[in-house]
Order: C-alpha cells, then structure tokens, then sequence
C-alpha cells in the first residue's frame, strides 16, 4: 500500500511541470498558432526561477520569475511569427535552440548544489487520514496550482465568450477578422499566456521537482508537452490524463531501476515517452473527434486583409 | 410613400473593370426586389456599397428617405440592413448557437439565446438544432443559421446574394415561403440571382444589370424569361440542340447490386443500386441532396472503392476495387460537384491543373513535366471551350466559377474519355456557361460516350438527358425514358419514400 501511495503522490508531482507547459501550448494552438519553442521557454523558466532563489529571492516571486521568464522567450516568438509572419515551425524551432542555449549561459554560475525545494503543505487534519491524505492532501501548491489551471482553462475555452473568440480565431482567422475580432492581438496573448505556462513548468522542474540545476534539466519534456497536445486532439481533459500518464511512467520506470529489473536503465528511462505517445496515438484515431477539436488554421501565418 | 431604399447614380471602379456605371433604384417597405445579372455583371459588388463593405466612387444612397453619408457595415447594421453572403461566413468547428452569439452584441447567454433561436427558425419555417456543430450541417441549414442570425436583429432590408445556388429545390420552396412572410411582415428584401425561374417566382420588381450598367426594370411576374434573358445577355441565349441518342449495345458502365456503408455519420447507406450507362446516351440522376449522391459518386470515381470487384464494371471489365487512377486508365473522366478543391487546386496556374488529369496525355515522360506541352494541352481547353481567362498562366481562383467549370469540363473531355462521370456540371454557374456546358456533354455523347450527370437541377437533367434515375434513400429507381416521363413522376420519386417513416429527419435536414 505504501508502495502505490508513493507511486500516486510521485505520478501527481512529476507531471506537474507537464500540465503547465501542455495547457500552455494548448492554448496557443487553439488560437491557430503554433510554438514548437516550448522546451526553449521551459528552460529559461527553469533558469531564471533558480536565479531567483539563489539570489536570495522569496519562492512565489522566484517562480513568477520563471513565468516572465518564459513570457518574455514567447514574446520574441510572437514577434516573428506574429508581426512578421516568420514560418511558424521554424521560428519555434530557433526559440527552443535560443532557450536552451540561453539558460546554459545562465546556468554556468549557479554551481551545483541543491537549493531548498518549494514546501510542501500539510493540510491540517485531512494530510493525516490514512491513505488519502498523503494521496491528495500533502503536495506543494504548484500542484494544486497546475489543477486550478486545468479547470480554469476549460472553463475558459467552452463557457466564455473570451474562449469561444479564441477557438474561433484558430478556425477561421480570415472569418473572425471580418466579424471583427483583432485577431493578431488574440493570437498575441495567447501566445504569452503559452511562455507563461511553459515558463512556470520549467520553474517547477528547477525549485521544486528536482531543486537543483543541471544543464538542459528539461531533458525533452517541452517536447512532449507538444505532442500530448497533439495526441491529446487539442482536449484539456486529454492532456491531463497524458500527463499524468507520463508521470507514472516516468515513476515506474525509476521504481523498475531501483529494483533492478534486468533492462538497461536507457532503455527503461525512454519507456515513458514511448508509452504516452502509443496510448496517444492510438485514442486520437476517431476523426469526427479530430474535425470538432483541431484548430483548423494551426500554423497558417494570418495578415489582414487592409 | 418613402422608399426603404433609394440608389442614386451609384458608380464604383476597381483598377481595370467599371463594375458599376451609373446605378439607379429604389426599394418600397416589404418589396421584394431581385437584382438580376450574370456573373460579372457586378451585382456582388453593388450589394458590397449597400451593405457598406464597399465604397461607391460617387453616388447617393438613402434608407428612408434619409442620405447615408459615412458607410460600413456596423452603421448599416445599426439602420437594419442586413446581409446573407453567398459564401458563409460560419465557425464549422462549434455549434450554431455559438456561431450566432459571436456576432450579437451583449449578454453571453447561451441557453437564452438557443430558445430564441429555435423560437424563430419555427416561427419561418426553417428549424434548426441550435446545438449542433456547423460542419455537421448540410449547406442547406447553414444558409439557415445565416439568415437567422440575421433575422435575430429585425432587419428592415435584407440582402441575398445567390442564395439559392446551394440550395435543393425542396429547399429553395421553402426558403422561399419564408422569405414571403418576412416581405409580409414589411421587410425589404434584395435579391441577388441569375436564375430567371426563380426571379420571376418570387420577385415583385427588377432590376437588370449587365457589365456594371442598368438594362432594364421590369415586373418579372408580367414579363416572359425569354425578354429577361435578353436584357441579362444582350443576344439571345444559344439554343439547344439534342439529336437523338443512339446508344451502344453493350453498356460502358454496369452498376449491378451496389451496397455500401455512409460515409460517416449523416451519410446514406446504398443499396441494391443496379443500373447500366451505354455509350451516345446521357444518363441523368435526379435526387434531393444527401439521399446517397455523395456516396454513389465517390464509387463510381473511384475515390471509394468497394470489396466486390463485379458491383461495377467499366467497359466490361469488373471495377469496383480500382483507385480512381486505374479507372480513368479504363476510359473514365469524372469531374467533381466542388471546383475549387477537388477538381482544381486553387492557387496553381491552369497549366499545373491540366496535368493533374492530363499526365497521361504525353505531358509526362520519364517523371518529368513538360512544360511546354503541358501549356499547350491548357491552352487547347482554354480556346476549344472559349475559357475567359489570362492564358494557361492563370491561377484557377481567378478564374470566375462558370470559366473555371467549362475549364474543368473541357480537361476532361479533351482526354477523349469513354465514360464521362459529371456531378452538378452547372452547379454556381452564369446561363450562358451553363448552355455551353450542356451542349458539351450532349456533344460528348452524341460523339459516342457513355455519359452519367449527377445533379439536383431538374430542368437540367429535362433538358439534355436521355434517361433518368431517381435516387431516394440510398436507393436508385428503375431507368425512367425522358420523354416518356414527366416532372411530377420524377419529383414522386425523389420525395414519396421521404414522406413515410423519415420525413422528418429530412425536414429537419433540408
């Protein structure tokens, strides 16, 4: 029993920094953008929130760092594709090089000892109900944060009109220009609002996941943040399922190694991208689903018509 | 009494085109008042400068006797002009009444706004679910939403422009009826069109453009469409010449017990569809849309294939499992109901369009395009079927929808094909093209081919075929002879299995 609470609680925590940069990047491509920078911004978040701490700064102001972080990388993004209208994939692609990059430089100051890990909460009275407490009440608030995320975001998509104006600018720019919608300032939040989650994932890995720094500490998840969108077909319900796959994966896998399973730990640690993306693929087969969730204009550059 | 509307002297020119010159007219409270011309006569763009979304080079327009001065389409929403494109305007990706919410200001309501819109689309006879998603919905119904979302505000003008171009003619009846209660209740309406049965319908005036001038205003219910036509044209139409067919003994194509699935969920299952096509005959199959056209054509082209190789055959030879390529190695030709898309690529010259049915022709050799010849062959069809358009270099989106059709139609017939299969030839297309069309395929198959016109427009099929089908449901009736038969045995065959059990599901569909 110990065994599986541990596993649930290390599930829920390691896909975390998953459920930001997902929702984030979904919310991009439904504006019809699409920003393959996502590991890029994860990693400036990643750096930038371990200055922060470092240099002595509270937590929530370090990890909001890391969200400004990924906010400003996205910006340069939107810059390109967006006023310029670069190709998106390849704008995306320098973003995520630039990142890496970019927090490399950061990093070769910052040592390699561990800083203090963001705090757990102890919910008073129910973190000591057997079971579910260390199940549900004992994670750090970015966790709780990530799933407050996941609701909003939902709501936000299908209940608002806000949300319902993004969708459709992700359908049909050309028709949401004529009702008069402003298309490109739309496509522009969206766009920060992705750094800002990208961001925020990355700060998570860095502060509180696993609080110390090593180089490209992301090691693909903004990538896989990416496909769980895909695979996901643009469903915030999907990527949080995918994540939370992944989590597990990830968690059994190093349960596998530490008991010593007799497969080369490589191939083990590659076990968790290879799972989420075959149980990926094979629900994103429906195509009537697909038709009703897939930002028909993703990564079509958008100018106005004068 | 002060008219709902009144142009004065409105001129507009674009680099090159005058596309209006010199336009007068003025629309009484609950007139109904069509605007008739063919295509380029610059009915589109005089609507674009009532609606606002143009301006006019000089000219007055007043809305109840009071000038319009500043125009866009905001302020002539604000005075309750409203307007119903011909190309929709709609979300495919969510529901109708979140399509509709967009483009109203206020509240964000939703279940409000559905009562309101089922309300309404009851109260016209046109119901639609308000939450279905447009993409599920035929052309039909999102002509609909259209002209709810319109109907939402009040309008005291309301613009169409070809709006039955899309439209089944069960559809058309009732678009109609409801367009009559709305010019009831005292609103104007404009409409747009270049069909002249249906002007003379429901019109109580017009106003007759050609190459962006006035020709002529007439009462189309006390005028023949023979003189509508000459104001439209400005020579008379060519008329028709159908020889009798002299068919072939053996059929080209053999349809024998055709069953198959819906294409997806608001599809029609085929059954049993058995029929023959012998070569110097047209044959014509008649229907309301969606009762398995959709499904049929994409067997017959080949886009579809089908287990049973004997269900179809091609000159004798089992088909039904071939790609559409090894048909068209058969003898076949097929030119598609969408232009745009399907049977052109948009933004590719004419030239690239030719080869992509015509590589077979020599244009190719050894996997390499030639350029020179692949022009040459464009450049054929473009004289040979008096295509209007800037040389083989042309983009197929430039071209209008009637030059673009004889272009399509003209690739395929210069490939000499045995089996010519056609879905909705005239389909957006202006009279004149439409007659040429026509003509084409009776000379086709006068020529010798087995020819097979799928379409909805009735007169159409009267006019050129020599027999006609009737698919209802999925299901294909017996050969009827066309001059044995009559508008109302076929319109009872497109609609008498409807009345019973399904009715009204396809109420609700069309």
């Amino acid at each position: 029993m110990d065994l599986f609470v541990a596993i649930f609680a290390g599930t829920v925590i390691a896909a975390t920094p998953l459920i930001f940069a997902a929702l984030g990047e979904l919310v991009v491509e439904k504006s019809g953008v699409l920003n393959l920078g996502v590991e890029g911004m994860m990693l400036m978040g990643a750096a930038f929130a371990f200055w922060a701490v470092i240099a002595g700064l509270p937590m929530p102001v370090a990890i909001l760092a890391g969200g400004l972080a990924g906010a400003a990388a996205s910006l340069l993004f939107g810059v390109l594709a967006l006023t310029f209208l670069t190709n998106q994939y390849a704008a995306g692609l320098a973003l995520a090089i630039f990142g890496s990059g970019v927090s490399a430089f950061l990093g070769r100051n910052f040592g390699s000892a561990p800083i203090d890990a963001l705090k757990r909460i102890q919910v008073p009275v129910l973190s000591d109900i057997p079971v579910i407490g260390p199940m549900v009440f004992r994670f750090d608030p970015m966790v709780y944060f990530a799933i407050a995320c996941f609701l909003v975001i939902t709501w936000f998509l299908y209940r608002t009109k806000a949300g319902l104006i993004l969708r459709t600018v992700g359908e049909s720019p050309e028709t949401a220009h004529a009702i008069g919608f402003p298309v490109i300032r739309i496509r522009y939040l969206a766009v920060l609002f992705g750094g800002l989650m990208a961001g925020l994932g990355g700060a998570y890995l860095s502060v509180a996941y696993t609080p110390l720094w090593v180089e490209n500490m992301t090691a693909g998840k903004g990538w896989i943040a990416l496909a769980l969108v895909v695979f996901a077909t643009w469903r915030p319900l999907r990527v949080l399922l995918g994540a939370w796959l992944f989590g597990g994966m990830t968690i059994l896998q190093l349960q596998g190694q530490a008991l010593g399973i007799a497969v080369p730990s490589e191939l083990l640690s590659a076990l968790p991208y290879l799972a989420t993306i075959a149980v990926l693929v094979i629900i994103s087969q429906n195509r009537q689903m697909l038709a009703q969730h897939f930002p028909a204009s993703l990564a079509k550059p958008f100018r106005p018509a004068s | 009494m002060i008219p709902r509307l009144e142009l004065r002297n409105i001129c507009k020119s674009y680099p090159g085109v005058v596309a209006n010159d010199d336009i007068s007219l003025s629309i009484m409270p609950g007139e109904i008042h069509a605007v008739l011309g063919e295509n380029g006569a610059g009915k589109s763009t005089l609507m674009k400068i009532i609606y606002g979304a143009a301006q006019a080079d000089s000219g007055e327009i007043y809305c109840d006797g009071r000038l319009i001065a500043a125009h866009d389409p905001a302020s002539s929403r604000a005075l309750g002009i409203e307007m119903v494109y011909q190309h929709f305007a709609l979300f495919e990706s969510v529901t109708v009444v979140e399509n509709i919410a967009l483009s109203l200001p206020g509240r964000f309501d939703l279940d409000a706004l559905a009562a309101q819109i089922t309300d309404l689309s009851q109260r016209y006879g046109m119901p639609i679910d308000p939450r279905r998603r447009v993409h599920d919905l035929s052309v039909g119904e999102r002509q609909r939403v259209e002209i709810v979302r319109c109907l939402l505000r009040s309008p005291k003008l309301l613009i169409l422009d070809e709006p039955t171009s899309v439209l089944t003619p069960q559809a058309v009846v009732k678009l109609f009826e409801t367009l009559r209660q709305l010019a009831a209740e005292g609103c104007s309406i404009v409409y747009i069109s270049h069909k002249l049965d249906e002007v003379q319908e429901l019109c109580d005036s017009a106003t007759v453009l050609r190459n962006g001038r006035v020709t002529g205003t007439a009462k189309p219910k006390q005028t023949t469409s023979l003189e509508l036509a000459r104001m439209m044209v400005g020579s008379q139409l060519p008329e028709m010449h159908v020889s009798p067919a002299m068919p072939g003994e053996t059929p080209v194509l053999e349809v024998r017990g055709l069953t198959a699935a819906p294409r997806d969920r608001y599809g029609v299952a085929l059954e049993g569809v058995s029929f023959a096509v012998h070569g110097g005959e047209i044959v014509g199959l008649a229907g309301i849309s969606g009762n398995g056209q959709a499904e049929l054509v994409a067997l017959l082209s080949g886009e579809r294939t089908h287990a049973d190789p004997d269900a179809i055959r091609i000159g004798g030879k089992p088909s039904a499992h071939l790609g559409a390529g090894q048909r068209r190695r058969l003898g076949m030709a097929f030119v598609p109901e969408e232009r745009l898309g399907r049977g052109a690529v948009p933004p590719h010259a004419l030239w690239q369009n030719a080869v992509l049915t015509g590589h077979r022709t020599g244009i190719v050799r050894n996997g390499l395009v030639d350029r020179g010849k692949a022009a040459a062959f464009a450049k054929g069809v473009i004289d040979r079927f008096k295509v209007k358009a800037n040389g083989p270099q042309a983009s197929a989106q430039s071209l209008s929808g009637g030059n673009l059709q004889k272009f399509i139609v003209g690739r395929e017939i210069a490939l000499a094909p045995k089996l010519f299969l056609v879905s909705q030839p005239t389909w957006g297309v202006d009279v004149g093209a439409a007659a040429f069309i026509r003509q084409t395929l009776v000379d086709l198959s006068r020529a010798g081919a087995a020819v097979l016109v799928v379409s909805e427009e009735l007169d159409e099929l009267f006019e050129i075929c020599d027999r006609l089908l009737v698919i209802c449901q999925g299901k294909v009736s017996p050969p009827l002879i066309r001059r044995q038969t009559n508008r109302e045995e076929v319109g009872l065959l497109m609609t008498n299995r409807a009345s019973g059990t399904k009715g009204k599901d396809l109420a609700l569909q069309d």
